[in-house]
């Protein structure tokens, strides 16, 4: 097993003819992901890698039965481009776009949830089902299959995380990046809900950082959980009021401190490292290799 | 993007919210003239982006023309908690029977729009809210309902204000999310929203908050942009596209995600040293954004060592090290730099930058050592 992406996986990417979208495209086939269309406007009839190019989710709906989206459209028109996928009822979007206005994910998060669609980001590396499928931007040559699960509000800290436990032949369920944003689809706590009940998933990798209080929700979920969860918080030494390059990444009114967090996550019994390489001994010695 | 009281009250204005009578100055004379123009008391209030002007001398009575000269003369050039005041905001001086607070921000916990209302005005909201949590009424928009009537009812009911001031308060409501709506704002603030003797209702004052990613499509505010209190190299840096934060240590930082150059400071100060800079150049970390971030940190006269860390993904270390020797190449380098390289082909890239400038480093807690020892040398 593994949650939210698989073989039976069936993408479309909104935005494939971009330099982005056409460029991942590449990628996610190349990773075996069963890429079965594009969409541009005005651009339907076309091929990208081989992948037929539609004008309209619709029509892609109607034509190649797809149940995932991956958006790569730009800020401005990207929220509609979610709705867009979900009106259509495709069941996971997974929105790569950074910068999107607040005001539209505001609408757009309440549209998703209450169709029961599970949106991913924005401003996120997408997913991976290690050796199974990648609907995201992420490298898929660090990845192996294996027990440990991994949620995270940063992209290339996450890759850290993923090499040094594949150095150590530790494999990886599914890796998730829900975002730097401050509005998001998915939230820690809706991963660690889906790891807790994947049989593949024995311990799960949680990596925060300052800003908001999702870790602090997800510590009190935590508690309840029978899978282990290591943690760890990026921003320690973060200054207030500044805006560490994720949207979502500040300490503002004393709210959203690393230690805030990392209190929060030591009371409900999670290891939180202190460094990298910690991280990959405190899944080590659960796993015991 | 934060808009100063005179700006917030334009759009007030333009929206239909009662706002006092009164005009913006930059010298004691205009102050006179507007003051003699209003007639009766005024009030002149220092512009500049932070709260608590009033203890901090900023806001001043006057009886007429001759007096507000004189608080203008005071006021106009003073610091206030490191801003110099170069205007300000003359308006007729309200006679107050009471003072609320009221807000629509943007919950990031609940991911949706709150009204904020207290008949505590006037005050520090967040001491309100620590001391009597009973007088703050918080009330969270459903994006699909939008704020209707019978929410707003509900909100002065439960704050227990008359129906005479529900009928103005909730035209005024209506407008504030109108506004947060219209200017894709995080926080509409009016603080406070004064009840005057004569029963109007007033915004005696008034701040907003602008989404950064949504100027595209605010244009008119874009151009306003003061760039308040931010440092030069910031300015620099938005100038070259740059994700940077100025920070008061001496070890220059790059780095390739917003994760990984928090966690990159962090490590610095787990050494003992501070870094002088945050700076992620994104993902793909190619030549052209590297030589472009390397010569802003450079410019940074704080800098005594450079700390590059950047994870090799999709872009291989190799590919990544190439770029970096291609960049110094035509850069003056005064000051040690560290580079480490992690992830795909790591080892090639590192192997490429024997013999160069460049001091190779394995593992972040070795990068980081080496940096700050580096500053400190």
């Amino acid at each position: 097993m593994s949650i939210l992406v698989d073989k039976n996986t069936r993408l479309i990417v909104q935005g494939i003819t971009g330099r982005e979208g056409a460029f991942h495209a590449g990628q996610m086939l190349a990773y075996g992901t069963n890429v079965v269309g594009g969409v541009t406007p005005g651009r339907g009839g076309q091929e990208v890698h081989g992948v037929p190019v539609f004008n309209t989710v619709r029509e892609a709906v109607e034509t190649v039965r797809p149940n995932a989206s991956i958006i790569f459209v730009p800020p401005a028109f990207a929220a509609e481009a979610i709705l867009e996928a979900a009106e259509n009822g495709i069941e996971l979007i997974v929105a790569i776009t950074e910068g999107i206005p607040v005001q539209d994910m505001i609408e757009t998060v309440q549209y998703v949830r209450s169709q029961g669609v599970r949106l991913i980001g924005p401003n996120c590396p997408g997913l991976i089902s290690a050796e199974k499928a990648l609907v995201g931007i992420l490298p898929g040559r660090i990845f192996k299959e294996g027990p440990v699960g991994m949620v995270s509000r940063s992209g290339t800290l996450t890759y850290e995380v993923v090499a040094g436990l594949s150095a150590r032949d530790i494999g990886q369920s599914t890796v998730v990046g829900i975002g730097g944003d401050p509005i998001i689809g998915t939230r820690f706590i809706d991963v660690l809900q889906m790891f807790e009940e994947d049989p593949q998933t024995e311990v799960v990798v949680m990596i925060g950082e300052i800003g908001g209080s999702d870790e602090e929700e997800a510590a009190e979920y935590i508690k309840t959980m029978k899978t282990p969860v290591v943690s760890f918080i990026s921003g320690r030494t973060a200054p207030e009021g500044k805006r560490m390059g994720h949207a979502g990444a500040i300490i503002s009114g004393g709210r959203g401190t690393a230690q805030s967090k990392v209190a929060a996550l030591e009371a409900a019994g999670v290891p939180v490292a202190n460094t990298i390489s910690e991280i990959v001994d405190h899944v080590a010695g659960i796993l015991k290799k | 993007m934060n808009l100063i009281e005179s700006q917030a009250k334009a759009i007030f204005a333009a929206a239909g919210i009662p706002v006092p009578r009164g005009r913006l100055a930059a010298t004691p004379e205009e102050v006179r003239d507007i003051a003699a123009e209003i007639g009766g008391r005024v009030v002149v209030k220092a512009q500049v982006p932070i709260g608590g002007r009033g203890k901090a001398g900023g806001i001043q009575l006057a009886d007429g023309p001759d007096g507000a000269y004189e608080q203008a003369r005071q006021i106009l050039g003073m610091d206030l908690k490191g801003f110099k005041v170069e205007q300000v905001l003359v308006e007729e001086a309200a006679a107050i029977q009471q003072e609320f607070y009221l807000s629509i921000t943007t919950d990031r916990d609940r991911q949706a729009n709150v009204v904020i209302f207290s008949t505590e005005g006037g005050v520090d909201i967040e001491e309100v809210a620590e001391k009597t949590p009973e007088k703050v009424i918080k009330y969270w928009i459903d994006a699909g309902l939008g704020l209707r009537d019978y929410h707003i009812r509900d909100i002065a009911f439960q704050a227990g204000v008359s129906t005479d001031v529900l009928k103005q308060l909730a035209p005024v409501l209506h407008t504030m999310y109108g506004i947060l709506r219209a200017k894709d704002a995080m926080l509409v603030e009016i603080n406070p929203l004064a009840l005057l003797e004569d029963g109007r209702i007033v915004a005696l004052d008034g701040k907003m908050q602008i989404d950064d990613n949504a100027l595209f499509r605010q244009q008119d505010i874009a151009a306003d942009k003061r760039e308040e209190g931010e440092h030069p190299l910031e300015k620099e840096a938005a100038r070259r596209g740059l994700a940077y934060v100025k920070l008061d240590g001496h070890v220059g930082v790059i780095g390739n995600g917003a994760g990984l150059v928090m966690t990159t400071l962090d490590m610095i100060q787990r050494s003992g040293g501070k870094a002088a800079n945050f700076l992620d150049i994104g993902g793909g970390a190619r030549a052209e954004v590297v030589r472009n971030a390397l010569e802003l940190v450079l410019s940074d006269p704080d800098v005594k060592s450079v700390l590059i860390n950047v994870f090799g993904g999709i872009t291989r270390g190799d590919e990544v090290a190439r770029g970096l020797l291609d960049a110094i190449s035509t850069l003056e380098i005064k000051v040690p730099i560290v580079v480490r390289l992690a992830g795909t082909n790591a080892e090639e890239g590192l192997a490429l930058l024997q013999g160069s400038p460049l001091t190779p480093a394995d593992t972040f807690e070795e990068a980081a050592r080496k940096a700050v020892e580096a500053a400190s040398a």
